[in-house]
């Protein structure tokens, strides 16, 4: 290991306030070194969401600066901001995928930002963008859908139509807001797999917003709980004690349906 | 029951007697004001429909105007066309800058929607005898007098179309680093083609129908034909016009229809 790795992105005392009054975000500071998987959890309404957003700008911070790829992004705009973003994928709860169009048409829309604006205007894309397209949806197993239209397809093929459009935008980051939060749990372990693929062997950083704690234990490598808008845990999952848990969901011990290890109605 | 839920059903019964008795004073109230009387209306009823009968079906000299009829109806319904498509077009990108979802900024946002309901709320009867002092009577007139209108509607249509069909696939190519032009042509238009076309279609059976009204005005196209035949007493011819539009209207209603079950 080497001493001192550049971070990916930093975020330093990172605010967001909506209206002037509701803060969503305060004095948010943490450093991503380059192959980290990072799960946030925190309960409903915690900023995560927001916080995801402010990192590719989504969202303008209201406070702080956000730092990505050696490069102060808080207030960059226009066509240097789309750059950037080219750079972060982003991976959505409900897919966002255009469902009018085809699962391929879909998967190439990840090459659009690099693309002069006419050429992403008619849908214009070369052999080797096609080609790799079509890779990727072998890979991601959607060879029977690639041509299909996406409001065909079930809530973990479209997850994994909106994880194909994320690799083939190549990014260098891959931001996923509440992934799994819509699928059931086979379809859940199908995409968690996926991103933890990309994660080890593309060597992309992976920042997930999750719910389920016991998935974020599993595949992260660090751990950020969140809660009204402020960092309350950082850590490897092996730090994450069951008060911790309890503190960042703020409830009393028993509380938390994570908790129950039988069933009700066993004896 | 606990009293307080009683007390919602009690409260609920109030409401509705409230409601219907609002109601009934306000029929009795303008009533009185304008001396409308509605026995009288139904005890005319029957004569007019005798009257009716005598006089509006089409006798043998309107069909030997057919011909004439047809050729005005063809008229008309390519204007009704031209003007739905060429509004269409343009409400299309003024929509983009009056919607929530691709909106610059605020200000432009809601003059776009100030603009919208302005061209949208001003009839385009008046439209048309506004329009009458600069174009005179002139096709001219009637176009510019449905083309405002069907504007103003049609951006309030694709404002609201917009907003819910692609708000989160723009959402995403926007983190993925596309375009604005990008945007709209790989999201917004694939996503809102079909409720865009069902609106078109509208506007184009809606404009038919107006563009009659309009054309007495201005005394062109189908209107005028209605207009003449009206004045000169030869109601059966008249009636034969205003049947013709409606068969007209209702084949391009089923053709819409024939059309979004296709497009989908």
């Amino acid at each position: 290991m080497e001493g001192k790795v550049m971070p990916i992105l930093e975020l330093k005392n990172v605010s967001k306030i909506y209206n002037g009054s509701t803060k969503a975000l305060s004095n948010v500071s943490f450093k991503v070194e380059e192959g980290e998987f990072i799960s946030i959890i925190g309960p409903s309404g915690a900023g995560k969401s927001t916080l995801l957003r402010c990192i590719n700008r989504l969202i303008d911070v209201s406070e702080g600066n956000v730092v990505f790829d050696g490069e102060d992004i808080t207030s960059i705009k226009g066509r240097k901001l789309r750059q950037i973003r080219t750079k972060t994928g982003m991976i959505f709860q409900h897919y966002n995928l255009v469902d009018r169009l085809s699962v391929v048409e879909n998967i190439l829309h990840g090459t659009l930002g690099r693309k002069s604006t006419f050429r992403g205007m008619i849908g214009s894309y070369t052999e080797d963008e096609k080609k790799y397209a079509f890779e990727i949806i072998d890979d991601l197993g959607l060879s029977d859908q690639a041509y299909k239209r996406c409001d065909e397809l079930s809530g973990g093929q479209k997850q994994r139509a909106g994880i194909a459009r994320v690799i083939m935008q190549s990014p260098k980051l891959i931001l996923c807001d509440e992934p799994i939060a819509s699928l059931d749990p086979k379809a859940s372990k199908v995409i968690m797999d996926h991103l933890l693929d990309i994660n080890r062997n593309k060597n992309i950083t992976c920042i997930v917003n999750l719910h389920q704690v016991d998935v974020a234990v599993k595949y992260s490598s660090r751990i950020i709980g969140v809660l009204s808008g402020e960092i309350v845990f950082d850590g490897p999952p092996s730090e994450l004690t069951q008060e911790m848990i309890h503190r960042i969901y703020r409830s009393d011990s028993s509380d938390l349906i994570t908790d129950v290890s039988g069933g009700l109605y066993e004896q | 029951m606990s009293s307080k839920q009683m007390s919602v059903f009690k409260k609920r019964k109030y409401t509705y007697l409230a409601v219907f008795g609002a109601i009934a004073f306000l029929y009795l109230f303008s009533s009185f004001i304008t001396k409308f009387n509605m026995e009288e209306g139904l005890i005319a009823f029957p004569n007019a429909a005798i009257w009716m009968a005598e006089n509006l079906i089409p006798d043998e000299k309107a069909f030997e105007r057919l011909p004439k009829i047809i050729d005005k109806l063809i008229e008309t319904t390519l204007l009704s066309v031209a003007v739905t498509v060429v509004a269409a077009v343009f409400a299309f990108f003024f929509s983009l800058f009056g919607s929530k979802t691709t909106r610059i900024n605020g200000a432009v946002n809601r003059a776009v929607r100030i603009i919208a309901s302005f061209f949208r709320n001003v009839p385009d009867v008046v439209w048309a005898i506004i329009l009458m002092f600069s174009f005179g009577q002139n096709i001219l007139t009637g176009f510019f007098a449905l083309f405002f209108t069907t504007f103003g509607l049609l951006t309030r249509a694709f404002i609201e179309t917009i907003d819910e069909v692609s708000s989160s696939s723009i959402e995403a190519l926007n983190a993925a680093g596309a375009s604005f032009m990008q945007i709209v042509f790989q999201a917004i238009i694939p996503s809102a083609i079909t409720s865009i076309i069902t609106w078109v279609l509208f506007m184009i059976e809606n404009n038919i129908r107006n563009s009659t009204l309009i054309g007495i005005l201005t005394a062109t196209g189908i209107g005028y034909l209605f207009d003449m035949y009206y004045k000169r007493l030869e109601f059966g011819s008249a009636s034969l016009v205003v049947l013709s539009i409606v068969v007209l209207v209702i084949a391009i209603e089923m053709l819409s229809n024939l059309l979004r079950k296709v497009i989908r």
